[in-house]
């Protein structure tokens, strides 16, 4: 009688044991399908855009998708809900791929818009979609902005006041 | 009978979903667009009916296109090395051997008369605009004068085999200035960067565009690329009928190259399965027999 | 067996240590099939064949292609398809035939709901065989991306995409499955490491148990007949063949099975050697671009049916967005199948045609999934976003209308 609850206790024992270990082994699993650190923190890009020129396009590339940042001259009129003020100076901050069918637009400072060369659709410089197939403007990617620098990936208030507006409109 | 009902009816509804899912999806995403056109009609600023003279067209062509253009086969070398030219004029400005047999007569006479309407390429190269084509428009040349260049350049042309060598030669000549063909070992001869700033996008490889886009649209937008892509910045070339079906060709053979054996190995083992068929049907019979 | 008898030939010596006539007599000439079935029972052994075919195909591929986001489209379209010795023919065959096996599998799977072989104790084999439908689908999935075409990488985007349609861990879930923030490198591995190893894995482990669930219950008829398959067996061996309902597994059933294979086997052949186009998209040959979307993407065909039911939901419905509406109508398409047995209130097991309401919703089911299929790979524009919507609610409605229409046919037939 007491032989068989100890033989049954040792046998819940053994069971328990043996379930930890393959739940701990579970989460080693799972920790490997995991995104590397060097993933994560390419994830987030810092960009200084204090030294930037202005009407020059600035290519950076974050999360495999290439990000233009184009500083505003004296004379280019901020748009509300699409402009980011950094600093003194406002920027274009917008996802450089064609909403028409993903190609790389090219900045032109002459006329001050982009211009896709695939099916020449074309955006004014603050990324509004003003020719061509395009079905909408350019897409903002989240932001943060932290002094002169710009935190591409995470969400700051700049970005989220940005996102209310374009949903209200 | 009862079987053959019931495959019927499997073969109907499959038979409706496949031709829902490919032929008739592919109608609706790729709507058939205007045959190619090998006259080149929309072109009338040059009457190619004149008679073209081989010597003059040679005075006409040393005095005027030299300076840019080699015809190796003439015994022009080009001036400078690919990289130098491509950075001088944007592109490498095709050297002209074969120019006089691969070009279509009325396209090619247009062409040098007037090379962006030629191109259909207003788009890129608006009058006034702030870019201008490498190459001006010779239109203060008589048709007369424009008949004898284009004499001459057909003159000079060497022929090709009628084989994958011949193919590979026509291919470079039209295509191999802008497009590499990874598969085939060739580079374009314009550097990638270059090509890339004249284009605004880098031209593609062409190693596998049989396969990705097909003899029938190649067929289509080699002819006009305007037609099926509208904006791109791909110039319409020119190519004749021949000359487009032999750069058509060398696509294939590097791209599709086992064509040949698939072909032939299918029709081998087809035929295996039927004799296999055949037999189990026959095997299949004798052992049921002794059940039913 | 304590003493062994020394052999008097190769075949005692091994049938001493294997017992391979009991064997053989188990899995092969004792096993009973009934005898009233038609060539759609030979479904099963298809699949068998092909799943061989695709792993002897796979297992050739594997011997050149390169699982890195640089090499693998040259491997496979260069190396594989133009170089290597018959290369492109394991390439065709193994395209082709994970295209074909779903049309099989779909075959088999309809066959199954036609004639209700999936109730009164057979609901394990229908279970299985879900299982079995879902680890093909990953396999598809998961092989479909190696080629690193436009079309592997951008349908692998869509649909781990989905995912991040789930509540509150969705984002976090999208990056973990791809390792990161977008299709990379990191999701071709892992996706190269599914696809060779673990699923084809636990798919050998489902076919054993999808056979093994087939024992106790026994195959289905053409009728939906139960008999005694003990007295049946015995008067079969007894040298009543033409009396007894079943036949041996071999030679009898798998003589017929043959004789399927054989015809099916041609038109296999005839697609993988001159009509592979519907299985090798163009697309896939333009190698894949992360900043160029192709104009239109869309899932490989055997996909469409429940991509249309996620899309299909195009706007908001009573504050619920319209992504979030297809994919909770996306899942219950997915898992609904599952539940089949217990949707299905109608004790009949007979073919649908002599059930007086099951045959309608059988056949309205076909069609909706042929409409489906259809505009799945259509455009979403225009009138085709509003079929897509229509078939897709018509699909919801018909499982939930199930036990309803099961249950009155039930009281139709008296509980027959």
């Amino acid at each position: 009688m007491e032989n068989e609850s100890r033989r049954g206790f040792i046998g819940k024992a053994f069971g328990a044991v043996a379930a930890v270990g393959g739940v701990a082994s579970l989460l080693a699993m799972k920790k490997t399908w995991d995104p590397l650190p060097s993933v994560m923190s390419a994830g987030f890009t810092t960009v200084d855009v204090s030294a930037l020129e202005a009407n020059k396009l600035d290519i950076v590339v974050w999360r495999g998708k290439p990000i233009f940042i184009l500083k505003y001259t004296e004379d280019m009129k901020p748009t509300e809900g699409r402009s980011v003020k950094v600093g003194d100076y406002y920027y274009s901050v917008m996802i450089g791929l064609c909403t028409h069918l993903g190609c790389i637009p090219g900045y032109e400072e002459d006329k001050k818009l982009f211009k896709c060369a695939c099916h020449g659709g074309e955006y004014s410089a603050d990324g509004k979609n003003t020719f061509g197939p395009p079905p909408r403007p350019l897409d903002l990617p989240p932001f943060k902005i932290d002094g002169t620098t710009l935190v591409l990936g995470e969400e700051g208030p700049e970005y989220k006041a940005m996102m209310a507006k374009a949903g209200g409109a | 009978m009862k079987e053959l009902k019931i495959l019927a009816v499997i073969a109907t509804l499959v038979g409706i979903t496949y031709y829902g899912i490919e032929p008739y999806a592919h109608h609706v995403m790729h709507p058939e667009v205007k045959a190619a056109d090998f006259t080149f009609g929309d072109l009338k600023n040059v009457d190619t009916k004149l008679a073209g003279n081989v010597e003059n067209g040679k005075t006409l062509v040393e005095a005027n296109c030299l300076a840019c253009h080699a015809i190796e086969k003439a015994g022009h070398p080009a001036m400078m090395p690919n990289a130098d030219s491509a950075a001088s004029y944007g592109v490498v400005p095709p050297d002209l051997s074969h120019a006089g047999r691969i070009y279509d007569k009325n396209y090619l006479a247009n062409f040098i008369f007037d090379p962006v309407s030629a191109m259909h390429l207003s788009h890129k190269y608006p009058v006034g605009g702030t870019k201008t084509f490498p190459m001006p428009s010779y239109n203060w040349m008589t048709p007369q004068e424009i008949m004898d260049v284009v004499s001459y350049l057909q003159s000079v042309a060497p022929k090709v085999a009628d084989n994958a060598e011949g193919h590979k030669v026509t291919f470079e000549a039209a295509c191999g200035r802008c497009h590499s063909m990874k598969y085939g070992q060739l580079e374009a001869t314009t550097p990638a960067d270059v090509i890339k700033a004249y284009m605004g996008a880098t031209p593609p490889d062409l190693s596998q565009y049989i396969k990705s886009r097909g003899e029938h649209y190649l067929h289509g937008f080699i002819n006009d690329p305007q037609v099926l892509l509208t904006g791109t910045s791909m110039p319409r070339v020119g190519l004749n009928a021949k000359a487009q079906e032999e750069v058509i060709a060398y696509m294939e053979e590097t791209g599709d190259r086992k064509k040949a054996e698939r072909e032939a190995t299918g029709l081998y083992v087809m035929i295996y399965t039927f004799v296999f068929a055949m037999l189990a049907y026959l095997w299949k019979r004798k052992i049921w027999s002794e059940v039913h | 067996m304590a003493e062994f008898k020394p052999a008097d030939s190769l075949y005692e010596w091994f049938d001493q240590r294997l017992g391979i006539d009991k064997f053989v007599k188990v899995m092969m000439t004792e096993y009973w099939i009934p005898k009233n079935i038609n060539f759609l029972w030979a479904m099963g052994v298809l699949l068998t064949v092909m799943f061989t075919i695709l792993l002897v195909s796979g297992i050739f591929l594997l011997m050149y292609y390169k699982p890195d986001m640089n090499m693998a489209f040259d491997s496979v379209n260069y190396t594989i398809m133009q170089e290597v010795g018959y290369g492109w023919l394991f390439r065709h065959v193994h395209a082709v035939g994970a295209s074909v096996v779903f049309l099989i599998i779909y075959i088999h799977m309809f066959t199954g709901i036609y004639y209700g072989s999936y109730k009164k104790g057979r609901e394990l084999i229908w279970i299985s065989g879900m299982l079995l439908f879902v680890l093909f689908s990953a396999e598809g999935f998961s092989g479909y991306m190696l080629p690193w075409g436009q079309m592997s990488y951008w349908a692998a985007y869509v649909i781990t995409e989905i995912f991040g349609g789930i509540p509150v861990i969705g984002g976090d879930l999208v990056v973990w499955i791809r390792g990161n923030f977008y299709v990379s490198d990191s999701t071709l591995t892992r996706f190269f490491m599914l696809h060779v190893l673990l699923i084809p894995i636990a798919i050998l482990g489902a076919i054993v148990v999808h056979f093994y669930a087939l024992r106790f219950p026994h195959v289905n008829n053409e009728e939906g007949e139960f008999f005694d398959f003990d007295k049946e067996a015995d008067k079969y061996l007894a040298g009543d063949k033409k009396g007894s309902k079943v036949v041996p597994f071999w030679p009898v059933f798998l003589s017929k099975d043959f004789f399927v294979l054989g015809f099916f086997l041609l038109f296999f052949f005839y697609l993988v050697f001159f009509h592979y186009g519907f299985a090798m998209d163009p697309v896939n040959f333009d190698k894949a671009d992360n900043l160029k979307t192709p104009a239109h993407i869309y899932p490989e065909w055997y996909f469409l049916w429940s991509y249309e039911v996620l899309r299909g939901f195009f706007f908001e419905i009573a504050g619920i967005s319209g992504k979030s509406l297809g994919l909770i109508a996306f899942a219950f398409a997915n898992g609904i199948f599952l539940v089949l047995p217990w949707l299905d209130r109608s004790p009949m097991v007979k073919p649908a045609n002599q059930r007086p309401y099951f045959k309608y919703w059988f056949w309205f089911l076909m069609v909706d999934l042929i409409v489906l299929t259809i505009f799945g790979k259509l455009p979403p524009t225009g009138a085709n976003a509003w079929v897509g919507f229509a078939s897709s609610v018509t699909f919801l409605l018909l499982f939930i209308a199930l036990p309803f229409i099961t249950r009155a046919e039930a009281k139709k037939v008296g509980g027959k």
